[in-house]
């Protein structure tokens, strides 16, 4: 892989991946394009990507402005440090793509939303049985030592998207996203077929739901009881939410192929929203209570009440990017 | 570089200040009912701003939670009484959708009682005027939500402004 201060190949693409508030599965699935990124070396040189080469952050505030072609963001935005490298790429780069679920929507880190800073860490810092802290030390932005002053990023009050911060160009969903259809994506942008300039314009994906890749059958029943994944096995060939195992394929965008379903488990809903809905979890509201086997309110409680966590699941990629976008 | 963590300030409530409680009626039994309250001239509260559907069932929740998320400080769902659908079954819809969505209201921090649903007839006009009086005096206890606030202070949007790294 080329490094920025011996790079021969000029004409090459120039391309740059980050992460962010991410668990690092983005930069593996962009592994996942497979014997592509022998291609992909071809006719572009990494010049920043703190996953597999050795840059720092210096290296990318000397390029200068639009360096980078194509850059991969990966991760929401949780801390300072994340802003402000946002902030700096956005600065270098010729075209930004937010590279799965969590720098699109917030992702399962936006989960946090649910909580408070405070809850936060006393959960990581204090009130947890394997953590040892007599002292009740928390990290401080900055710590006065002898030698000076040392600095940490700031934990925000909130997970934010990529779009929250900058402009977006164009957004790849998943979590994380399917290898052959970035490699799609790849081919659109890096080959000219496609602007590199664009407003947030989600590729790699289709508008419509999951339910229209899915393979299994609708057989118009109403749920009876739900029921959670690991408590049942599911009849073949069958709508599992018809089963009452919450799907989330209704409310999720498709470009998957209906992966999970296919391999026996519900949709989780890692493409976020689709093309039609702006809010994962109120759409999801509104497919499962209308498919209730339920005549009186009583009943119609009585079902609900089966369904755990609906927040955590029913928002489960999508918080950051939900209506009320986080809990007070 | 060194930034302050926004914090969240104190909610202090504006000398005028009015609840904002937009109501989603439907237009054959709740919106009719509020019609005859404004017919036999009844006093209730004027804090509600109607917003008429054709049935309760259209009343998608996402509605409500972009009614929340702009800035309303509580939101009302009427519908017609279960059985009296004009078409059917549009309310049994509404009937699952709204504890479902008052769960998940709960989770995101908003008091239960600025979010009621209710069913009122087309005969009801005095149960649609004391609905919105008891519905506009809860809401004007807990005081403003104002959500677009809160998320301008946590930095949705614009982040913390932060400049890029190394400059």
């Amino acid at each position: 892989m080329g490094d920025n201060e011996n790079s021969q190949a000029t004409e090459k693409l120039k391309v740059g991946m980050y992460w962010a508030a991410s668990c690092g599965g983005c930069d593996i699935a962009l592994l996942e394009i497979g014997p592509h990124l022998l291609d992909l070396i071809q006719i572009a040189d990494v010049v920043f990507w703190p996953c597999a080469a050795d840059f720092k952050y210096q290296h990318v505030a000397d390029y200068p402005d639009g360096y980078i072609d194509v850059c991969f963001f990966n991760g929401a935005i949780r801390t300072s440090e994340q802003e402000e490298l946002a902030r700096l790429l956005r600065k270098k780069s010729k075209s930004l793509i937010s590279f799965g679920e969590c720098a699109i929507d917030g992702g399962i880190p936006s989960l946090a939303n649910l909580k408070t800073v405070e809850g936060i860490f006393d959960a990581s810092y204090h009130n947890t049985p394997s953590i040892d802290n007599p002292d009740g030390v928390e990290p401080q932005p900055i710590t006065l030592v002898e030698q000076g002053e040392l600095e940490i990023p700031v934990f925000y009050q909130q997970v934010l998207r990529l779009k929250d911060i900058v402009q977006v160009d164009y957004e790849i969903p998943g979590c994380p996203p399917q290898g052959d259809r970035v490699w799609e994506a790849i081919v659109a942008v890096t080959g000219g077929a496609v602007p590199l300039t664009n407003s947030a314009v989600k590729v790699a994906c289709f508008d419509k739901s999951v339910c229209d890749e899915c393979p299994l059958e609708k057989k118009l029943e109403k749920i009876k009881e739900f029921k959670r994944p690991h408590e049942v096995r599911p009849e073949p060939d069958w709508c599992l939410l018809e089963q009452g195992i919450v799907c989330m394929g209704p409310a999720t965008r498709s470009g998957c192929g209906a992966l999970c379903i296919k391999g026996g488990l519900p949709c989780r809903g890692c493409y976020g929203p689709s093309g039609t809905v702006e809010d994962q979890g109120t759409a999801m509201v509104s497919t499962i209570a209308s498919l209730l086997d339920a005549t009186t309110e009583d009943r119609a409680k009585e079902l609900i009440d089966q369904i755990v966590d609906p927040v955590g699941t029913f928002y489960r990629f999508s918080m950051a990017s939900s209506h009320m976008k986080t809990a007070r | 570089m060194t930034q302050e963590v926004a914090t969240q300030t104190e909610q202090v409530v504006p000398d005028h200040w009015e609840p904002k409680i937009i109501g989603f009626l439907c237009y054959w039994c709740s919106y009719t009912g509020a019609d005859g309250a404004g017919t036999a001239r009844m006093k209730y509260a004027p804090n509600v701003d109607i917003i008429k559907l054709m049935c309760s069932g259209r009343i998608d929740p996402e509605l409500i939670t972009t009614a929340f998320a702009n800035g309303a400080d509580g939101v009302l769902v009427a519908g017609c009484h279960i059985g009296d659908c004009h078409y059917m079954e549009g309310n049994h819809k509404t009937m699952a959708r709204m504890p479902l969505l008052r769960k998940i209201l709960d989770e995101l921090g908003i008091e239960p009682e600025r979010f009621r649903h209710e069913w009122i007839s087309a005969a009801e006009g005095a149960k649609f005027a004391q609905v919105v009086t008891e519905v506009s005096e809860s809401v004007r206890k807990l005081g403003p939500l104002n959500w677009p606030q809160m998320l301008k202070d946590r930095g949705v949007g614009h982040g913390m402004d932060l400049k890029p790294w190394g400059e």
